[in-house]
């Protein structure tokens, strides 16, 4: 279970980020966090990956305090941020360090063929596409079996078509073994298609202003993701609206 | 100035498809090397046919043809191995010990900010000393013999190497030392998983610089007072008066210049395939 316990962030320059956030997402949910820019969703999302300190309030993931980075947390940023120079395979097994040679080489491999990149385990980063780096970067963060794992809007950057591919991808990685998921976007759809449960944040200072269950069955019923998307954009659309 | 060398020989293998159709200079590397053969080997042709026509002496300028041929004696008789041997073991020790000293100090002042502003204010105004002004302070203090050579060697390749390291820790991508952050590696493994790969681009550009200096610094080491080595040979053609030596010693310099930074490049080379730069499509 990892919870937020009214989880609050000031900047030094007294910019207030978040405010009284208090949550919790069920192991093996997939949690989406919406929102305009600026309403604290990757700050939130650092804070839980242990890259930023709270100004306030506490995270626990199974009554631990996740403070620092967390062996049982992994990240996927808005970039795919993978090491130029180290190949894809070197890259998607960059956090096994601690296990050994033929383990590592196995977990990579399967990750690997999860997300179609077997054929490119040993080209360099640079000659990838965007999706098929993102796609790297997302095998990276699941080979180290995260209980949880955190999503910056890491499909923001791809075209629709690559997005959808992704999407794919993520859920097949995820039913592998099952970790809880918390996915920042500001599409509406993506969340709708995704997610289990969506959190609409508000900004100014960033705080929760509706949760909403999405009852859609996965692999996705277009016609119930449909009606998921038109509650998800309305709601957005009165937070944002309530604050301009 | 990194591009050069790595940019002609990556272009053999990578360019090669678009090679007929680029225009000549970015065509294929034998072309490209003859057009850098063109200038020289027409001025060298020029003066020789000059001088054997009679319409100039070629005393104070002699003919390539005398120059090569002092170069074959001096080669002939051992006496420029010895010289070549000489330069060569002082560049090599005062590199390595400016390159040593540049990279450790670049990494602490790079990454330990206490160490930072306690020292890189002193090196930063030592720096702006012009490394030939110790030469007189080096002489009093070491002597005439190899020490004092070594030294100013190693001060003339210290600084771009001291530079380049701390410059390239301090401007290392926050987003990735983020990823290392991420799978938690302790401070260590942070330094030989991220940072480390990180600069090495800039650090080798460093090093080119400063062995280059390195050859600069050697001659001006030389001509302070040598017994062998090729700045000797400039020194004593010029006492004796004899241009065609000075010319073969300048020669061997930039044949010894060339050849090391070649070999450099080449050694780190495979450091480097990652990268993904723009020398191959400017």
């Amino acid at each position: 279970m990892l919870t937020f316990r009214n989880v609050s962030k000031t900047y030094a320059d007294g910019t207030r980020a978040l405010a009284g956030i208090t949550l919790s997402v069920a192991p093996g949910e997939i949690l989406a966090l919406v929102g305009g820019s600026g309403c604290g969703k990757t700050t939130l999302l650092r804070l839980a990956a242990g890259l930023d300190t709270a100004s306030g309030g506490a995270i626990h993931l199974d009554g631990e305090a996740l403070d620092r980075p967390h062996p049982g947390v992994g990240l996927v940023f808005q970039e795919p941020r993978l090491l130029p120079w180290l190949t894809v395979a070197q890259n998607v097994g960059f956090g096994l360090a601690g296990h050994g040679a033929p383990e590592r080489r196995a977990r990579v491999a399967h990750a690997l063929d999860r997300v179609g990149l077997a054929e490119h385990a040993d080209r360099w980063p640079r000659d990838l596409s965007g999706g098929q780096q993102q796609r790297a970067a997302i095998a990276r963060a699941f080979v180290a079996q995260p209980k949880v794992l955190l999503l910056d809007e890491p499909f923001s950057a791809l075209d629709a078509v690559t997005r959808q591919d992704l999407h794919g991808h993520l859920l097949g990685l995820w039913a592998e073994t099952r970790p809880t998921i918390v996915l920042v976007t500001h599409d509406v759809g993506e969340a709708a298609v995704l997610a289990d449960r969506a959190v609409v944040l508000r900004p100014k200072p960033g705080r929760i202003h509706a949760i909403f269950d999405i009852a859609t069955p996965r692999p996705d019923d277009p016609e119930a993701n449909a009606a998921a998307t038109r509650q998800l954009r309305a709601a957005l659309g009165a937070s944002l609206r309530e604050n301009a | 100035m990194a591009s050069g060398l790595a940019g002609a020989a990556e272009a053999d293998t990578r360019d090669a498809p678009a090679s007929g159709s680029g225009p000549i200079v970015r065509g294929d590397s034998a072309a490209r090397a003859l057009l850098a053969l063109v200038l020289p080997l027409c001025l060298a042709i020029g003066w020789e046919l000059a001088v054997r026509a009679g319409l100039a002496q070629g005393r104070l300028v002699p003919p390539p043809s005398r120059v090569l041929a002092t170069l074959a004696a001096l080669a002939a008789s051992g006496e420029l191995r010895v010289h070549v041997e000489a330069t060569l073991l002082r560049v090599a020790s005062g590199f390595a010990l400016g390159a040593s000293l540049g990279i450790v100090l670049g990494a602490v002042t790079g990454t330990l900010p206490l160490a930072r502003h306690l020292l890189d204010p002193a090196f930063q105004a030592l720096r702006a000393v012009p490394s030939l002004a110790w030469v007189p302070l080096f002489i009093l203090w070491l002597g005439i013999l190899e020490t004092p050579k070594v030294v100013l060697i190693a001060v003339g390749v210290f600084f771009p190497v001291y530079v380049g390291v701390s410059g390239a820790i301090a401007s290392v991508d926050r987003k990735l030392v983020e990823v290392g952050r991420i799978f938690r590696l302790s401070k260590p493994a942070l330094a030989r998983r991220i940072l480390l790969p990180a600069i090495l681009p800039a650090t080798i550009v460093a090093l080119r610089t400063g062995l280059g200096l390195g050859f600069l610094f050697v001659v001006a080491a030389e001509l302070m007072g040598a017994s062998e080595g090729l700045g000797y040979l400039l020194v004593d053609g010029q006492q004796f008066g004899k241009p065609e030596q000075i010319l073969a010693a300048i020669l061997a310099f930039a044949i010894l210049g060339k050849a090391a930074d070649t070999v450099l490049v080449v050694l780190t080379r495979p450091l480097l395939r990652w990268q993904d730069v723009a020398r191959d499509i400017l």
